[in-house]
């Protein structure tokens, strides 16, 4: 594991202590009161899921033109953590509608497609660990079709007629509210940050392992 | 008799068309949202264990991912050692023949 990892890891372990603290201290939303809390947990989740799906879409391009393996355990790495995240966003949504809208689910076009960009990565990882030799290939065309649907996620509550609220009422945020949010944002991308150096580290040694293998049967 | 005929279609008429009409009326308009403390408590859903929920998840799903990241990783190195120590075994052993 690279030197930085150790004290990236005591300042992200810092912060996410700290994060509650934040948005404990942070301004109350004037119609929705203690529930709109969630959001600041639930958006930094959404914002490291983009970055990791962006490192996944990334390796699996490179690896399908280029076999390259470093960008294959990028790829996978980086779609392990798109289902973490991506979890989190749903369950965190979830429990905020509950109490926002008296149900816990919707199927309207943003919750849906979020629960398939979930599913299609859930089919990502089961090709990754059950379809054999070769299914490198494959799952990385999954990672890219994954991440080309996250824009439409994101912009499905402007497109189209959803009960999410729109984008367009983060930049109504009072400046208390944003202090908080970038924050928190902040220690979950550090928190991506190592979570994905971790996952890296297992993929090089893993490949290290399959290695040894073919060099002890030879 | 054409008369009690009469009243009696236009009795029979009010009942299958004006009394349903009169039945599915919307009811008047509230003056506002009534307010939360008039809520019976069965009705009012406290926020807090909402808010607490999600944080704890949060937790428990990242305690349990870094555990599972870990204990995958300690058992590929294990799976290196016991290799390695066959490869050498196996090595020593062809130089003991020859």
């Amino acid at each position: 594991m690279p030197k930085i990892f150790a004290p990236l890891a005591v300042v992200a372990a810092l912060m996410l202590a700290y994060a509650p603290v934040a948005v404990a201290g942070a301004p109350y939303e004037s119609t929705m009161l203690l529930v709109q809390k969630i959001f600041y947990f639930h958006i930094s989740s959404w914002i490291a899921m983009s970055a990791a799906i962006t490192v996944c879409a990334l390796g699996s391009a490179v690896y399908l033109f280029t076999s390259s393996e470093k960008a294959d355990h990028y790829g996978f790495a980086g779609a392990e953590l798109t289902l973490i995240f991506c979890t989190f966003g749903l369950v965190s949504g979830s429990l905020w509608a509950r109490k926002a809208w008296g149900q816990w689910w919707q199927w309207d076009a943003k919750l849906t497609m979020a629960l398939m960009l979930e599913l299609v990565f859930v089919g990502y990882l089961l090709v990754r660990k059950y379809a054999g030799p070769g299914s490198e290939k494959l799952a990385a065309a999954m990672g890219i079709f994954g991440a080309a649907t996250a824009p439409f996620i994101y912009k499905a509550a402007d497109w189209w007629r959803t009960i999410h609220p729109k984008t367009s009422v983060v930049p109504t945020l009072k400046p208390a509210m944003w202090n908080v949010v970038w924050f928190c944002a902040s220690a979950f991308l550090l928190l991506f940050v190592l979570l994905l150096m971790m996952r890296v580290r297992l993929e090089e040694r893993r490949a290290e392992l399959d290695r040894l293998y073919l060099e002890a049967d030879a | 008799m054409s008369i009690i005929r009469r009243a009696l279609i236009a009795v029979s008429w009010f009942a299958l068309v004006a009394a349903p009409s009169f039945a599915f009326q919307a009811p008047a308009a509230q003056d506002g949202f009534v307010p939360i403390s008039e809520v019976p408590p069965s009705e009012r859903l406290p926020a807090a264990p909402f808010v607490i929920g999600a944080y704890a998840f949060f937790l428990v799903l990242m305690v349990v991912y870094i555990w599972s990241i870990s204990r995958r990783l300690n058992h590929v190195q294990h799976e290196m050692k016991v290799l390695e120590q066959r490869t050498t075994q196996a090595t020593a052993q062809g130089s003991a023949r020859r």
